[in-house]
């Protein structure tokens, strides 16, 4: 090396050192300085920018571990994983990836290739991105405070065991998720140990599994999500303080599907969510100290099912409207409550007109009672006689749960 | 067959000249048109209308029917003083019994849902409705046909329709429940399968209940009912027990006539 180069060497790496603040941008691609992604991010400092220009780049998987920079896609260029491998590794602290197409990471069982993961980095931002065809979409892992949002992920022809998840994260707390659309996925978006995140605007529809599913995830907030059309529906386990809010649950039909599925949630608040047309809208069990208010149940075959574990639970405010059963429970205690809902089967009447049902409401049919204990004898579901034997236990209430009980029964629906 | 067409034609006449028939057709098409107006979609009306067509068409075949036979007895006897073929002529009764009713049915229900477009209700669905509300239809006529051709008694006649009502949409289904809470501890997938097929007003229910997507509330029976009645071999089995359910009655009305000495 001459002389002369080296002086221009130390220079520029000091003129690299000297101002962290003047940020470069590296452009990949037609008209830039970078033939590959790989080279860029290699050279990228703290607070660079890497720009990548349209067409389609098959590397080896790219990992940044430069802190503070922005991946940015110009007119969609694809990242492509050749079927064979993880595309995008995210290993440094408040990095943006944007504008990215990113595809192909192929199906394996050994490791869960992510279309693009974030590994032990705080303060992501992944957003705008287009994620198709991969096993996993967005993997967050140890990454505290991300945000992902407004991506749009899908994936075709997968099967539940060869498909991952849209969006999962894992042991990522803080994070928010805000307006992406996943489908196809196995669960549209996962929360596994990641506390404390919030997830709004989201659509997760034909999941191969949940569109969403989260275990041990505690305080954490969805709201205004669509979770439409997805194999079993939404599941939520074993977390406190959850509060599910203005999200609507739709068409989650089959023998095993549910609108939502809370198990062993202890704490929290359903509101304002809309659950139509799932063969069971709400099935509760082992679930403690839930305040579901004001939610609309319709055209579910179940609206909701409450298991004799899940104790304190009060509904109130709630819409119930055309509903093959409204409430069913698998025993004849109630712990849980019911009062000042509106219910389209209550018959009674309101004397002194302040908008509460004078009589009592029952909303446990006692054909659902029976097909709770008998579950052969729906094959009379629709059968005349079952319709005159509700009539008869509505008048004569001697099988249903005295204790199941609506006192205050709403006259006219509350929206 | 002149004479079937003749008598046939007769008992048309008569029976539009009869207010009933009309009044029978503008239920179902104020019931249908009423259930679109409160703002059903094609599936949750066709779902309201099976349970109106379980309960009123075979009510409505069984007590129509007996009083039809009962009141035509004389025209029959008339008409058998002549040189005509008693087949010939008993054909020519039935359809004129069994073809209005049937046809009220399938036109008061079918022109809203065609004003409607179906709303959204399935091919599969609709046929399954409206194969059910004629074969009930044809199945129960045969049978008001077949009581009241076997006493003489028009009161009895009538009690004796009524019990058939009860029987086949009440009581039948009641047994059935208390079976499935007897034996719940055995597999009753399959019993109730046949059982299922031993009553008309059943069978037609559960074809119904296949083709609309509710089955799936009907768990692990559902699914098997769904395997059983909801493929193409499946629903052909169901169609022709439920042809087998009219023939029978018929048949058995038939031979009464054959023999009778009016």
């Amino acid at each position: 090396m001459t002389g002369r180069s080296v002086a221009i060497a130390i220079v520029a790496s000091l003129a690299a050192y000297a101002a962290p603040l003047a940020a470069a941008d590296l452009t990949v691609g037609a008209g830039g300085a970078y033939r590959t992604i790989t080279s860029a991010v290699a050279a990228a400092r703290d607070g660079d920018r890497i720009i990548i220009n349209a067409g389609t780049w098959r590397e080896a998987t790219i990992v940044i571990t430069a802190p503070n920079v922005t991946v940015e896609g110009r007119g969609w260029p694809v990242l492509d994983g050749q079927g064979a491998r993880g595309v995008l590794i995210v290993a440094a602290d408040d990095v943006t990836v944007r504008g990215l197409v990113v595809t192909n990471t192929g199906v394996s069982t050994l490791d869960d290739r992510a279309g693009i993961r974030v590994r032990d980095a705080r303060r992501c931002l992944i957003e705008h991105n287009r994620v198709r065809d991969n096993l996993f979409g967005i993997y967050l892992q140890r990454s505290a405070d991300c945000v992902v949002r407004d991506n749009d992920i899908s994936a075709h022809g997968l099967s539940q065991t060869t498909s991952g998840n849209g969006i999962h994260l894992w042991y990522s707390p803080g994070a928010r998720v805000e307006n992406n659309h996943i489908s196809g996925q196995r669960d549209g978006i996962y929360f596994e140990f990641s506390t404390g995140g919030v997830t709004t605007g989201n659509v997760s529809e034909h999941s191969q599994r949940y569109g969403l599913h989260f275990m041990f995830s505690d305080s954490c907030h969805y709201e205004r999500n669509v979770f439409r059309e997805n194999t079993s529906g939404v599941a939520v386990m074993y977390s406190h303080g959850v509060v599910i809010s203005h999200n609507r649950f739709e068409h989650s039909w089959g023998a095993a599907a549910y609108g939502l599925l809370l198990k062993e949630i202890l704490g929290g608040e359903i509101r304002g969510n809309t659950f139509t047309g799932n063969s069971t809208g709400l099935f509760i069990e082992g679930s403690s100290h839930l305040a579901i208010a004001d939610n609309d149940f319709l055209q579910n075959g179940w609206a909701a099912k409450v298991l004799a574990s899940a104790e304190d639970d009060h509904f109130t405010g709630n819409r119930f409207a055309g509903n093959a059963f409204d409430v069913s429970t698998n025993s004849r205690t109630a712990n849980s409550t019911f009062d000042g809902n509106w219910w389209d089967a209550y018959r009674g009447y309101d004397l002194n007109r302040d908008g509460v049902g004078d009589v009592p409401f029952h909303p446990v049919r006692l054909f659902a009672l029976i097909v709770e204990e008998h579950p052969a004898s729906l094959v009379l579901l629709r059968s005349p006689m079952v319709g005159i034997l509700d009539a008869a236990e509505r008048v004569f209430p001697v099988l249903t749960p005295d204790a199941l009980v609506d006192h205050h029964p709403l006259m006219r629906p509350p929206r | 067959m002149n004479i079937v067409m003749l008598v046939f034609q007769a008992g048309l006449r008569d029976l539009t000249r009869n207010r009933w028939i009309a009044a029978y057709m503008l239920g179902f098409l104020l019931i249908a048109e009423g259930l679109f107006w409160f703002g059903g979609t094609g599936p949750q009306v066709a779902l309201s209308l099976l349970n109106v067509v379980l309960l009123v068409v075979p009510l409505v075949a069984l007590i129509f029917g007996t009083i039809h036979v009962y009141a035509s007895r004389e025209f029959v006897e008339l008409l058998l003083a002549q040189p005509v073929p008693r087949r010939q002529l008993f054909i020519g009764q039935f359809l004129g019994l069994a073809l209005p009713l049937s046809g009220a049915f399938a036109v008061g229900a079918g022109i809203p849902f065609a004003w409607h477009a179906g709303a959204g209700t399935g091919g599969g669905a609709l046929l399954a409705l409206f194969t059910a509300g004629v074969a009930l239809s044809v199945c129960f006529a045969a049978v008001a046909t077949w009581i009241a051709l076997s006493t003489d008694d028009r009161l009895k006649g009538v009690g004796l329709a009524l019990g058939v009502w009860l029987a086949t949409t009440v009581v039948y289904d009641g047994l059935v429940l208390g079976a499935s809470a007897a034996f719940s501890e055995y597999s009753l997938e399959r019993p109730l399968l046949a059982l299922m097929a031993g009553n008309p007003v059943d069978l037609a229910r559960v074809l119904v209940l296949t083709q609309l997507d509710v089955s799936a509330l009907m768990g692990y029976t559902g699914a098997l009912f769904e395997r059983t009645f909801g493929t193409g071999i499946g629903t052909t089995v169901a169609v022709a027990t439920l042809l087998a359910w009219c023939a029978a009655p018929l048949a058995l009305a038939a031979r009464r006539f054959q023999r009778r000495d009016f």
